[in-house]
C-alpha cells in the first residue's frame, strides 16, 4: 500500500509484513503450479501406458474423424440450444405458477394446492427418460387428430413438465425464505396477496434463488440431448449416434461431449458472475 | 493529541499494547496512528460516535480485520505479524458482538462447548461441566438445553458472554453488547460485565452506556475520526473533558 492523502507513510514493520505476505503468495502460487503440472503429467503417463491405449485412442479420440463429423454435430447442437431457450421460458412460467399455487394460504385454495403438490411429487419422482417415452411414443399412439404428433414437441413437453417440478420447488424455497415481516409490511400498506407476491415477495425470492435456477438451466442444456431417444430429433447426440453406427468409432460422442461442455461453461461462469454482482460471495469477510 | 504515550493512563506495557495502529478501507481511513494500552485486570471503555472506529479497533485486535500499519502486542507478542497463527491468538481473546451471533442450530450448551471441544480438545463431559458452571455464573443454569431463538435478547447475550468466557481468554472484547437489547434487558448484561470486572477480567468495552463507563471503567478513551481525542480516568474524561469533540459528544449523550 502506498501513501494516501492523509500523509501516511508505511512503517518499517508494515513494509516487512507486506514483503513477507508477497513472498508467501509467490511461494503458494509456485507450489500450486508445480503440483498441478506433476499431477497432470502422472495422470497422462499412466493413461497413455495402459495396455488398451492405442485401441482406445483410435476408437474414441480419432482426431481427423472427429474433425470430419464436427459440422454435423455442431448443427445438431444449434437445435439443442434453441430447445433449451424455448423450454426454459416455458419451465419458468410453469414453475412460477406452481410455486405460487403452493404458497396460497387458506382452506378455499386446498384443491389447487393439492394439485400443485401432486404435480411436483409425481414429476420430481419420475425419471426424465420415462416421461420422454410415455409422452413421445404414447401421445401420438392415441391417434387423436388434434394432438401434435411431432417427437420434438412431446420431447419439449416432457422436459418442461419434469423441470417445471424441480424449478417450482426452488422458487418455493425462495418465496418461503423471504421473512414474514416483509409480507406483513406489504399487507399493512394495503397490498392484497397477489400484489404482495408480485411486487415484494417474488422479486426478493428470485434474486435469492438465482444461482440454483441457473444451475438447473445448465442441467437442462445437457438434458435436451435426451430427446434424441425419441429418434426423430436430429440434435447433437443423435447425429453423433448416427455417425457412430456407421463406423463403430465413438469419436462423435466425444465431440458432442466437448461441445456440450464448451456451451455450458459460459452458463456456469454466468452463474458465478450473477452471484458476485449481487454480493453473494459466500461467507465473506477476511476470516 | 493522538500520541498517548505521555499520558500515564495509556502508556507503558500492558497486557494489550497497541502502537501506531492504522486501518483503512480503500480511501476511507477508519483508524489512524492509534496508540493505547490495557494493563492486566483493568477495564478500558471506548466511547465515541457511531463510525468513530470503536468496532473496527476491536475487530483488529481479534484479527478479524487485517491492519494496515502499526502493531498490536498481546503479552508482549506482536499478534499482527503475518507469521503468527491467527487462530491461536483468537483462542486467547474473547469477543462478544452486538448482535449476539449465537449459532441458531445448536442448543445453548452446544454453543458454549463448541470451542472447548473442537479447538481446545477438552472431552465432552468436562466441557459440559465447565459450560454448566459458566451458565450458572451468568444466571442461566436452567437454559442449557434451550435453543438461542427461545431466549430473550438479554439471555442470548449472556450466553454469548459465557461462550467467550469458557475458553478462559486473556482479554475480553465487548462490542456494543447492549445496543441491540430492549431497555429493560440492558441492566442484566451490564451487571454481568460489572461482575466480570470485579473478578479481575481484563476488558476492552465499546459502549454507549455512559453510566456504565463512569462506574466501571479504569480508563475511558474517547475516539473521534479514527484516533484518540481524549483518554484518562472517567472522572477526568467524562466530568472535565478538555477536547471540544468530547464535550459536544457528552452533551448529546446526556440529552
Amino acid at each position: 500500500m502506498s501513501d494516501t492523502d492523509d500523509g501516511w507513510v508505511a512503517s518499517k514493520v508494515q513494509l516487512d509484513r507486506e514483503s513477507y505476505r508477497r513472498r508467501r503468495t509467490r511461494r503458494s502460487v509456485l507450489i500450486a503450479s508445480v503440483s498441478t503440472v506433476v499431477v497432470v503429467a502422472v495422470v497422462v503417463l499412466v493413461v497413455v501406458n495402459t495396455p488398451g491405449w492405442p485401441r482406445f485412442r483410435s476408437t474414441f479420440l480419432d482426431l481427423s474423424y472427429g474433425w470430419e463429423v464436427l459440422p454435423d454435430i455442431a448443427s445438431g447442437l444449434w437445435l439443442n440450444i434453441r430447445l433449451m431457450v424455448i423450454c426454459e421460458i416455458a419451465i419458468l412460467i410453469v414453475a412460477l405458477v406452481v410455486a405460487l399455487l403452493r404458497s396460497l394460504r387458506g382452506p378455499a385454495w386446498f384443491p389447487l394446492r393439492a394439485l400443485a403438490i401432486a404435480y411436483t411429487d409425481l414429476f420430481r419422482g419420475l425419471p426424465l427418460i420415462l416421461v420422454l417415452f410415455l409422452l413421445g411414443f404414447g401421445m401420438p399412439s392415441l391417434r387423436l387428430d388434434w394432438l401434435p404428433k411431432s417427437g420434438l414437441f412431446w420431447g419439449c413437453v416432457a422436459l418442461v413438465l419434469t423441470y417445471g417440478a424441480y424449478v417450482s420447488e426452488v422458487l418455493r424455497a425462495g418465496i418461503e425464505s423471504v421473512h414474514p415481516s416483509q409480507r406483513a409490511a406489504a399487507r399493512s400498506l394495503g397490498l392484497n396477496h397477489g400484489k404482495t407476491m408480485r411486487f415484494v415477495v417474488v422479486p426478493q425470492a428470485v434474486r435469492r434463488v438465482l444461482p440454483p435456477l441457473l444451475n438447473d438451466l445448465v442441467s437442462l442444456m445437457k438434458d435436451t440431448g435426451l430427446i434424441s431417444v425419441l429418434g426423430v430429433v436430429y440434435d447433437a447426440v443423435l447425429n453423433a449416434k448416427i455417425e457412430t453406427s456407421q463406423t463403430y468409432n465413438y469419436t462423435p460422442y466425444v465431440v458432442a461431449g466437448v461441445l456440450f461442455v464448451i456451451i455450458t461453461i459460459p452458463l456456469t461462469r454466468l452463474t458465478d458472475w450473477v452471484a458476485r454482482r449481487q454480493g453473494w460471495t459466500g461467507a465473506g469477510g477476511t476470516v | 493529541m493522538t500520541n498517548l504515550g505521555k499520558q500515564p493512563a495509556a502508556g507503558g506495557g500492558g497486557l494489550l499494547q497497541i502502537d501506531g495502529l492504522r486501518k483503512a478501507y480503500g480511501d476511507q481511513v477508519i483508524l489512524r496512528d492509534l496508540t493505547l494500552s490495557v494493563p492486566e485486570h483493568q477495564c478500558l471503555v471506548l466511547i465515541g460516535a457511531s463510525g468513530s472506529g470503536k468496532s473496527t479497533l476491536l475487530r483488529c485486535i481479534n484479527l478479524l480485520e487485517q491492519v494496515d500499519d502499526g502493531t498490536i502486542l498481546l503479552q508482549g507478542n506482536d499478534i499482527t505479524d503475518p507469521r503468527v497463527d491467527a487462530d491461536t491468538v483468537r483462542a486467547q481473546v474473547g469477543i462478544v458482538f452486538q448482535a449476539f451471533n449465537l449459532f441458531p442450530h445448536m442448543s445453548v450448551l452446544d454453543n458454549i462447548t463448541l470451542a472447548p471441544r473442537r479447538v481446545h480438545g477438552i472431552d465432552r463431559g468436562t466441557a459440559e461441566r465447565q459450560a454448566r458452571e459458566m451458565l450458572d455464573r451468568v444466571g442461566l443454569a436452567d437454559k442449557a438445553k434451550a435453543r438461542p431463538d427461545d431466549l430473550s435478547g438479554g439471555q442470548q447475550q449472556r450466553v454469548a458472554i459465557a461462550r467467550a468466557l469458557v475458553n478462559k481468554p486473556l482479554l475480553m472484547l465487548f462490542d456494543e453488547v447492549t445496543s441491540a437489547l430492549d431497555p429493560e434487558l440492558v441492566g442484566e448484561v451490564l451487571t454481568l460485565l460489572t461482575d466480570l470486572k470485579h473478578d479481575g477480567t481484563t476488558m476492552l468495552v465499546a459502549t454507549h452506556e455512559m453510566a456504565f463507563a463512569r462506574e466501571v471503567a479504569d480508563q475511558v478513551v474517547f475516539l473521534a475520526d479514527g484516533s484518540i481525542a481524549e483518554a484518562g480516568p472517567p472522572s477526568q474524561v467524562m466530568d472535565h473533558p478538555s477536547d471540544p469533540r468530547t464535550q459536544k459528544f457528552l452533551r448529546r449523550m446526556s440529552f
